[in-house]
């Protein structure tokens, strides 16, 4: 049927081209070629048309997915939370200080102390060190230099975690170990500051995004006066990009509280109450992960206590990624 | 070079107007974007086997206007129209008109070349192939009688599977072309289509056009009213979202009706 | 009196000039201070881990001893994790993004549904193992699956692949789209023929990063029962797995001196997986980098 077709195209074809140095009209030939091909077509591509427009609902369904998993989220976190504060009080899981889960005490305190000592001690390391980086990069650095470099400590956010947990124990502890002998083997210090690294690229490197944003001129207006590059990133830049900035901390601290295994491989499994860097802690992570891994029964008090701490930690996390979006939209640069 | 084509021009359009052989019915035509209103009450006929070139100032509706005539328009949301557009005697804003239907019938080149990145074969098969012809051979005719109707195939016969993105603007523009005739529409809207085109492209495209009014009928948008008294057979006159004059082109360059087309083509604003 | 003595006017310039290359130095120094972790972590690992690699700890599975055990087990099952999240989360995450970006009108909805995925992509991902172990393990009644654990990290990698091809289908020029529509194309055919292959680049470098994400996750694996020990490979989607993060952790806890050298062992594998997958992602994206 192909060859048929196509003899017929070439020989209208040669008309066209005849008719074309003739001067001449061919509209007839015209209406042969292609339009009867599509035309003999027509009726399967209506079909198709038909079923295309079920595309548009499988496409929503899938879209769909991403609000299901946040239900999910929250159905499964609640739900088997309300099981855990139908065995355990509210004033016990907030008031009491002791959580020995195995021994039938409750108090989430501790969790939270672990959860806030890794945090303040990674944002120790991470912010002076994430908004130098940024400040170099977007005022000192030459192009080049940044196309390198930023790139290499964006590396340092897709290590994996178990990596980082192995880094601090086996190296971090030892090597603060020389310096404070007490140290623990298992303690927040070195978590913290192995967390506070791996958050070091989320705060540099959005810090330089805001930073870079902001507009040469305001910048030249600075220099054109006899301002040092300092003061202008001090006094010019980094004020103008601050939102950016602040929402980059708040991310980098998001981060730290949910992350899991450097603290669970490198902070230890004794929930304390204690600010004390050098002690054994847990957080909430670690419990989460010490909870589920192991036997614990189906239904049980201890299950149960595991997303009692998950939702704990979700609230946490949930407010800071809110914070850090209100503040990026709320206080957006307009240049 | 298109003074010699001229003579010919005129005679078919004489011959035209007495048959009164109209693709397009436009009456009554508003337009808005939102709260703007871009079109007022336009009425419009446009005929078969002419170009019909459109002018104005920029801003006047005369690239919106073209765009309702194959409803592409209607890729901003917000856009609301009233009155009606017949298209061989069936209004295309009906609901159940088929706008991949007139798309079909009604081909369109843009102001920047915009060639898919894909080979210049895949760029001339597009349209067959989205319109279920698959045969290798069928394909391979259309794409090589698409090209020679673009004057484009002796440039790129032997590199037909290179990508589109290799070719000048000028080429590019004519690969445009070519794609559009692939699928044999009756009508051609161009939209400015040699703004982005140096001289001796522009020169080409101009070429391309007249002899394509053997088979098509075009209505070209253009900022340039010599392009428009070189090419078309009538020419309509846009301002401010209205159609203030439209008429044979010869008599609208010479002996304009209306005061502000004797304004506008003597350069007094635009 | 002049207003402006100059003797003045030179000694705070010069105070002011030494304090900005005084801050310099200590902008620079704390640049380095990311860089020299970094090296100093590739080296201590390296340094550990190249005396036990070697074929018999590829082609090993776990045992008691740690001059016998191996990583096949955690090899071949993260390679079956990385099938089961690649079909899922790209076909989810792709389509999410077409309908967000093609299909969705402005509204609430959309809006609701933009905001929700910004806001997955910060839950923790120990979380997630608990959505996992609820729904999958125990609701669905999957157990302690390959297909559980590929699952849940599904759902965790799905907003890095959503937001990513979003970016890359807005770089597509709407010329494009407009001179596809004005040939009588139909939405989906628009969207197929053109839209897709023009993002398609952009697509495959943030899945592969997704993906080398859900390569190094560890926490909700633990969640989900991914075992520490298996001495045998997954027949099917049901059946038991580990990987390697699991197994690598696994050999961190243990006490003794050599485990943690073939957790280093280990860790060099995952990280060379990691290097391939990020070599292509960078590869592809600097191939196909600005053509419009």
């Amino acid at each position: 049927m192909g060859t048929g077709i196509t003899s017929v195209l070439t020989s209208t074809f040669r008309l066209d081209e005849r008719g074309l140095h003739m001067g001449i009209q061919n509209i007839q030939s015209k209406e042969w070629t292609v339009h009867d091909q599509m035309n003999a077509k027509k009726q399967r591509q209506k079909k198709l048309r038909r079923l295309e427009k079920l595309i548009p609902v499988f496409l929503f369904l899938c879209a769909i997915i991403s609000i299901l998993t946040t239900l999910g989220i929250l159905y499964t976190l609640i739900s088997s939370a309300i099981g855990f504060f139908g065995e355990v009080s509210f004033s016990e899981f907030f008031l009491n200080t002791e959580w020995k889960p195995w021994s039938g005490s409750f108090g989430v305190s501790p969790l939270i102390t672990g959860t806030l000592l890794i945090t303040g001690i990674a944002i120790i390391v991470a912010i002076p060190l994430g908004l130098a980086t940024a400040i170099f990069l977007s005022e000192y650095a030459s192009d080049r230099t940044r196309r390198i470099v930023k790139p290499v400590i964006e590396i340092l956010a897709g290590i994996p975690t178990v990596v980082y947990g192995f880094f601090a124990l086996t190296f971090v502890t030892p090597l603060i170990q020389h310096v404070i002998p007490d140290l623990k083997i298992f303690n927040a210090l070195s978590g913290g500051i192995v967390v506070g690294i791996m958050i070091i690229p989320t705060i540099a490197s959005l810090s330089e995004d805001a930073m870079s944003a902001v507009p040469g001129n305001i910048r030249e207006g600075a220099y054109a006066v006899g301002a040092t590059r300092f003061e202008v990133a001090m006094k010019v830049v980094v004020p103008a990009a601050l939102s950016g900035i602040i929402a980059s901390f708040v991310l980098g601290i998001s981060r730290a509280i949910g992350e899991t295994m450097i603290v669970t491989i490198a902070a230890g499994q004794s929930p304390t109450l204690t600010l004390d860097p050098t002690q054994s802690i847990q957080t909430l992570t670690s419990f989460i992960v010490q909870g589920t891994s192991g036997d614990t029964a189906y239904g049980s008090t201890i299950y149960y206590s595991v997303y009692a701490v998950g939702i704990t930690l979700f609230v946490f996390t949930l407010a800071m990624n809110f914070l850090s979006q209100y503040i990026s939209r709320r206080f957006r640069e307009e240049y | 070079m298109s003074t010699i084509a001229k003579p010919i021009v005129k005679k078919q359009s004489e011959e035209k107007t007495i048959e009164k052989d109209s693709v397009f019915g436009v009456s009554n035509l508003n337009l808005w974007y939102g709260t703007d209103q871009a079109l007022y009450d336009i009425h419009m006929d446009i005929y078969k086997n002419e170009i019909t070139a459109i002018i104005g100032p920029s801003g006047c509706g005369k690239s919106t206007f073209l765009k309702t005539l194959n409803r592409m328009v209607e890729m901003v949301p917000i856009v609301k129209t009233s009155g009606t557009i017949k298209y061989n005697d069936e209004n295309i804003f009906d609901p159940k008109y088929s706008v991949e239907d007139l798309r079909t019938r009604v081909g369109m080149v843009f102001q920047k070349p915009n060639p898919f990145p894909k080979s210049i074969y895949d760029n001339v098969a597009y349209g067959p192939r989205i319109h279920g012809i698959k045969n290798k051979k069928d394909l391979d005719t259309i794409v090589e009688k698409s090209l020679k109707d673009a004057a484009l195939w002796d440039e790129v016969k032997d590199r037909l599977h290179e990508n589109a993105y290799g070719l000048s603007g000028g080429q590019q523009q004519r690969l445009c072309i070519a794609r559009c005739l692939a699928i044999e529409p009756d009508v051609i809207l161009m939209d400015e289509p040699t703004s982005a085109l140096d001289p001796i492209s522009t020169m080409k495209v101009e070429e391309l056009v007249q002899n394509l009014r053997e088979k098509y009928s075009i209505v070209i948008v253009t900022h340039n009213m010599q392009q428009a008294a070189r090419i078309s057979d009538k020419t309509a006159f846009f301002l401010n979202g209205e159609l203030v004059e439209f008429t044979e082109t010869d008599q609208l360059f010479s002996n304009p009706a209306d005061k502000r087309t004797e304004d506008y083509i003597t350069g007094r604003f635009g | 009196m002049p207003l402006r003595n100059q003797d003045d006017m030179y000694k705070r310039r010069k105070r002011r000039t030494a304090k900005n290359n005084i801050f310099r130095t200590l902008f620079f120094t704390a640049t380095t201070v990311g860089l020299i972790v970094l090296a100093m972590l590739i080296y201590r690992v390296l340094s550990q881990g190249t005396g036990s690699l070697s074929w018999d700890f590829i082609r090993n599975f776990a045992a008691p001893y740690p001059d016998e055990a191996g990583l096949l087990a955690g090899i071949v099952g993260s390679l079956y994790l990385m099938g089961i999240v690649a079909i899922f989360s790209i076909v989810v995450g792709v389509s999410t993004a077409i309908y967000l970006e093609e299909y969705a009108k402005k509204g609430k909805l959309t809006t609701f549904i933009q905001m929700n995925i910004q806001n997955l992509a910060g839950v923790p991902s120990v979380v997630f193992g608990l959505l996992g172990l609820t729904f999958f393990v125990y609701v669905l009644d999957f157990g302690y699956s390959l297909l559980t654990g590929g699952l849940t990290m599904s759902l965790l990698v799905l907003p890095i692949i959503v937001v990513s091809s979003q970016e890359a289908l807005r770089s597509v020029p709407s010329e494009l789209k407009e001179a596809s529509a004005a040939m009588g194309a139909s939405k989906w055919q628009t969207i197929f023929r053109v839209v897709l292959p023009a993002a398609l680049p952009g697509m495959i470098t943030g899945s592969i990063l997704a993906l080398s994400r859900a390569i190094g996750e560890t926490a909700p694996l633990l969640v989900v029962g991914a075992a520490t020990a298996i001495y045998s490979l997954p027949d099917s989607v049901v059946d038991s797995y580990t990987v390697m993060p699991i197994q690598i952790y696994s050999w961190i806890s243990k006490p003794g001196d050599e485990w943690p050298l073939l957790a280093a062992a280990g860790i060099i594998i995952l990280l060379i997986f990691l290097l391939i997958m990020n070599t292509i992602a960078v590869l592809i994206r600097n191939k196909f980098q600005r053509r419009y």
